[in-house]
């Protein structure tokens, strides 16, 4: 397991190649890999959005991830898990999340994964706050529900 | 007896510091601790509250050395 906090702009794709390469290389026994990534849009409750500014609670927010990791293992057949989240100064096409699943099955990897990410949605203390077109500063409140299309 | 007292995001702004250390004699809440930092202001409705770094109910009891922390709900992710 690895929970990463990120103050600068990283590749999740080669952060993935590197974990799996470092620490999943010599593991056969992997038969489904689930990635999610999270990337910052340009919009947020019909509004437009220039960058956000993610705070957060250094020890309080690796131990929530950890806590959310060890649950999902205490559900789920896992091999291995890699959360990475970026804070600071994130403009939009960046990447702010990363959960990375691995499994001998898909359906633990599938299903680990959304729950660690909505878990983390809800649990790890993280706060966003947009800065507009027109140059003010808005808090989000809430985060959008992630099992409705809307 | 003291404790840190830490305040995040909106909440921070709101009480215009990040955080406290406080001394106190008599067994206090979470609720309490909010109460003695932050004289005659009302504990926000939807505030969130952690001790040493785990999610804690108001009415949890804080010990010395305590790391007390308030904060809005989280938009991670």
């Amino acid at each position: 397991m690895a929970i990463q906090i990120k103050t600068d702009i990283f590749d999740p794709f080669q952060e993935i190649q590197a974990y799996q390469n470092t620490k999943l290389v010599d593991v056969m026994t992997i038969g489904a890999s689930n990635i999610f990534i999270g990337t910052m849009r340009d919009f947020n409750e019909d509004t437009a959005v220039k960058s956000m500014t993610l705070e957060y609670y250094p020890s309080m927010t690796e131990k929530q991830i950890e806590k959310i990791i060890l649950a999902a293992q205490q559900q789920w057949q896992l091999i291995d898990c890699l959360v990475i989240h970026r804070v600071g100064t994130v403009l939009p096409n960046e990447p702010i999340v990363v959960v990375a699943v691995w499994s001998s099955h898909r359906g633990d990897a599938y299903d680990a994964n959304r729950f660690i990410m909505e878990t983390l949605k809800s649990k790890a203390p993280f706060w966003k706050k947009e800065l507009l077109d027109d140059n003010q500063e808005r808090w989000v409140i809430k985060n959008t529900n992630g099992y409705t299309s809307v | 007896m003291s404790i840190k007292v830490r305040y995040f995001a909106s909440l921070k702004e709101k009480v215009g510091r990040s955080e406290d250390t406080l001394t106190y004699s008599n067994p206090m809440t979470v609720y309490d601790v909010w109460h003695y930092a932050n004289v005659g202001t009302e504990i926000p409705e939807n505030i969130l509250a952690a001790v040493n770094m785990d999610y804690a109910s108001l009415d949890f009891v804080i010990v010395d050395g305590d790391e007390v922390a308030f904060f809005p709900p989280v938009t991670g992710g």
